[in-house]
């Protein structure tokens, strides 16, 4: 494998955590709900993959259990803000401290446990071309899944019924009401969906990215996913644009440091998240295309009468 | 039409249909009975329970008591799908339509079969065809005027062939042109045996499209009649339960000196959505009261925000004047203490803080009263002594000086905030629609404040879509369209035509009636 292509290989490994958590966002935003708790349904996925995978050694029931794992501690964020009514900021806040704490004592045991990273997909021949075949073929089932269903949360978006009664809803909860959709259903739907994918997320790193336990690993990229969400405006094919482009500088400023650039690695370890934010902000600046885009009753809370 | 003794079975009847909420019986022992191809309205003012009954015949909620008999079967409707399965429709007073969706979309969400977009598309263009509601499927529901928007909900619910349907307040938000064409598109469906149950507090509308009327009050049914054997007034009557005072408009004293000038001001919208301001001019003089009328959305807001200082104006301050001095780069607290008082469209979060006492309140928006503020600290008993003030003044109805701002109804609440600005001797007031879903007793009680606030040497602005609220109090009229505003003329000049032409933003229709009435028939 030559060097362009390891470096491109790495770029969309570091991409793909980013991917899968803001894809979950993403759909939970556009039903109207904003859960702030993205890093700590990603520990908690990350921490049940991992410990999974050193229990069982079967790396795809870790994949599962990852997103299981998300799924569930967003359904306590679920049932919080959608059936006790509470601040969906204040109790996002609230998740994600619960996740840091929770997945770091569940991890203590692991920690520096090595895992032998999930195996990368190699096709007999066309694995081996130059560039082209590992950039195609070269990378491990997960990233593969991340892109899928992304294109799968597009057409389900906006070319499926369900995926406008979703959008409706978070346009206008009331409204939704009124006609006659489960407002409260479809947001909790949503809501896990969001969790499962950021548990997904969680889970690439450790089976993946860097395949071993570290406390605390999702180091912002929680964060780094929700900024995506908004910053791309809503929108599916802007956040793979940012979450490629957020993976691609972070590998590039890995590379300057290493070549010895007399810059602080402090200052270079922003810039993925500068460039990133920088480049969606003057790509979506549109306010019309903003306000066609924003789910309109986000972080509302709904309570109908009965 | 309806003939006594006839085998008809009656296409929705109710029977003592009973729901409370918390502290309120929103509706009591409610009996109705619609009959096929009837106009039916239902008439009462704002909280006797009319909407409550209607979101019990749709499934939005469910009754605590009663029956509902369909087409003489009983029924019980559990959800709006249920209601739309029978035959029901339902158009909303506030659209049910989602502003960031196409008009095929929005249609789409309120069907219940699933249809190919393409067919739905097809469709729509039949329906609206036939019943003359031009629409285009494909563009944003936030690009449409109310009109329009109307038309989405009503050609949704007429996709589903409804046997009722149900208008909820319909014209509230239309043209008087726009009304005229509602009617039609009713008068043609009743005919052909669609039933009509027509919810409106307008009673003129009533008697001229209606064939029979049951009158709610305070949760019960107090009157059925047939509202074209009524006069408006008796029909008044029965609906508030006592008397009503018509607002006294004494004649107009002369007008004094100019206490409100704006003199071509422009200003670009700072909203996508929103409507740029074109050259407008016009001013107020002490002791009239100047209406201006327009569809919303026509550049109200954006006026509203230079006039109150929400917005500034970087260049031009000359642009406005305040008995004759500039004031367009001065912010809101500058120019409330030169006497502007401004009484905004939102009452709550706008107006007044909701869940702040009416006292606190009234320490907010107080900056000219004496004595309520000495050296930064707040004088309490003043403050109480000056909200009890404006409760016996102007008869709100509240729990004392301490009920938080969102306990009162909206009537009382912009009776207390009017007392709150009129209390402060204002030089120049602006209203934003001071009656917009006010009941009848309190708008009486709101215009009978405002015009006495003029006759003392004030001068007053009402904004407003209620264009019977603008003939009724209003000295001068003018009409804003699109950013532009036409000349204040004399009211008593005017007809609610020519005002709805200029609303629908045909121009010329300064000219003498004939051409009035040859757009109206376009």
């Amino acid at each position: 494998m030559d060097f362009t292509a390891a470096v491109l290989l790495s770029v969309i490994a570091a991409a793909t955590p980013l991917l899968f958590a803001a894809t979950g966002e993403l759909v939970t935003e556009k039903s109207g709900v904003l859960n702030l708790g993205v890093e700590g349904m990603m520990l908690v996925g990350a921490v049940g993959a991992f410990s999974t995978a050193a229990a069982t050694g079967n790396p795809w029931l870790a994949i599962l259990v990852g997103a299981g794992a998300g799924a569930a501690v967003s359904l306590i964020f679920a049932f919080l803000t959608l059936s006790l009514l509470t601040n969906q900021v204040a109790t996002g806040l609230a998740l994600t401290l619960f996740g840091v704490g929770l997945s770091a004592s569940i991890g203590q045991g692991f920690v520096g446990t090595p895992m032998r990273p999930l195996p990368k997909l190699a096709i007999p021949g066309l694995s081996e071309v130059p560039l082209i075949g590992p950039l195609l073929f070269g990378h491990d089932p997960l990233v593969y899944l991340s892109i899928l269903l992304l294109a799968g949360v597009w057409r389900f978006l906006y070319r499926s019924r369900p995926g406008l009664v979703l959008r409706a809803v978070g346009e206008s909860h009331e409204a939704a009401h009124a006609i006659g959709y489960p407002v409260i259903a479809i947001r909790y739907g949503a809501v896990a969906f969001g969790g499962a994918m950021a548990g997904l997320g969680g889970a690439y790193l450790p089976l993946a990215y860097t395949p071993m336990w570290i406390e605390n690993m999702t180091a912002g990229r929680g964060w780094i996913a929700l900024a995506l969400v908004v910053f791309a405006t809503w929108r599916p094919g802007r956040v793979l644009l940012g979450a490629y482009l957020f993976g691609g500088v972070t590998i590039l400023q890995l590379h300057v440091q290493a070549g010895g650039v007399g810059v602080a690695s402090q200052l270079m370890s922003m810039l993925p998240y500068l460039a990133t934010i920088a480049v969606l902000v003057l790509i979506s600046r549109d306010a019309t295309r903003i306000r066609l885009n924003a789910p309109a009753d986000i972080g509302k809370v709904f309570h109908p009468q009965a | 039409m309806d003939a006594p003794g006839a085998p008809a079975v009656a296409r929705l009847e109710l029977k003592g249909i009973s729901k409370s909420f918390p502290g309120v019986k929103a509706n009591e022992a409610v009996d109705l009975i619609l009959m096929q191809g009837a106009i039916h309205a239902l008439l009462g003012e704002n909280g006797a329970g009319k909407s409550t009954l209607v979101k019990i015949v749709y499934g939005v909620m469910r009754a605590d008591a009663g029956e509902i008999l369909w087409n003489g079967q009983a029924v019980d409707i559990g959800s709006p799908a249920a209601a739309r399965r029978l035959g029901i429709g339902l158009v909303f007073q506030h659209f049910s339509l989602f502003e960031s969706l196409t008009v095929a979309e929005n249609i789409a969400l309120g069907m219940d079969e699933k249809i190919p977009m393409r067919t739905l598309t097809q469709r729509i263009g039949e329906v609206s065809a036939r019943y003359g509601l031009s629409l285009d499927p494909g563009r944003h529901v936030h690009s449409l005027s109310m009109g329009e928007r109307q038309r989405v909900e009503i050609v949704r619910c007429l996709l589903q062939n409804p046997s009722l349907l149900i208008m909820d307040e319909p014209t509230s938000v239309l043209t008087p042109q726009e009304a005229d064409r509602l009617f039609t598109t009713l008068r043609r469906l009743a005919a052909e045996g669609c039933t009509i149950l027509y919810i409106s507090h307008k009673l003129e509308e009533i008697r001229a499209l209606c064939s029979r009327a049951t009158v709610m009050r305070g949760g019960r049914v107090v009157a059925d009649c047939d509202p074209r054997a009524q006069s408006a007034n008796s029909l008044a009557e029965t609906m508030i339960g006592s008397a009503m005072a018509a607002p006294v408009r004494a004649d107009a004293a002369e007008p004094g000196a100019r206490r409100l000038a704006v003199a071509g001001l422009s200003l670009p919208a700072d909203d996508p959505f929103g409507v740029a301001l074109q050259d407008i001019s016009f001013d107020v003089r002490a002791g009239e009261i100047v209406g201006i009328a327009g569809v919303a959305g026509n550049g109200q807001i954006e006026l509203l925000k230079a006039l109150s200082g929400e917005r500034r104006l970087e260049n031009g301050s000359r642009a406005i004047l305040l008995d004759s001095k500039p004031v367009g780069d001065l912010g809101p607290r500058e120019r409330r203490l030169r006497g502007l008082a401004f009484l905004p469209e939102e009452r709550l979060g706008r107006g007044a803080v909701p869940e702040m006492s009416l006292a606190e309140n009234s320490i907010l928006g107080g900056y000219r009263c004496d004595g309520l503020i000495e050296g930064g600290l707040i004088h309490p008993d003043v403050a109480r002594r000056f909200a009890s003030d404006i409760i016996d003044g102007y008869r709100v109805v509240a729990r004392g000086p301490q009920a938080q701002a969102k306990s009162l109804s909206g009537g009382n609440l912009q009776k207390y905030m009017i007392g709150r600005e009129i209390l402060q001797r204002p030089g120049v007031l602006l209203a934003a629609h001071p009656t917009w879903g006010v009941d009848a007793g309190a708008a009486a009680a709101i215009h009978r404040a405002l015009i006495e606030l003029a006759r003392s040497g004030s001068a007053v602005l009402v904004v407003s879509e209620d264009l019977d609220e603008l003939f009724a109090i209003s000295d001068r009229l003018a009409v804003i369209n699109r950013g532009r505003l036409s000349e204040a003329r004399p009211t008593r000049e005017m007809t609610v035509e020519q005002a709805g032409l200029l609303m629908g933003g045909v121009t010329g229709a300064k000219e003498p009636s004939g051409r009035g009435r040859a757009g109206h028939v376009a």
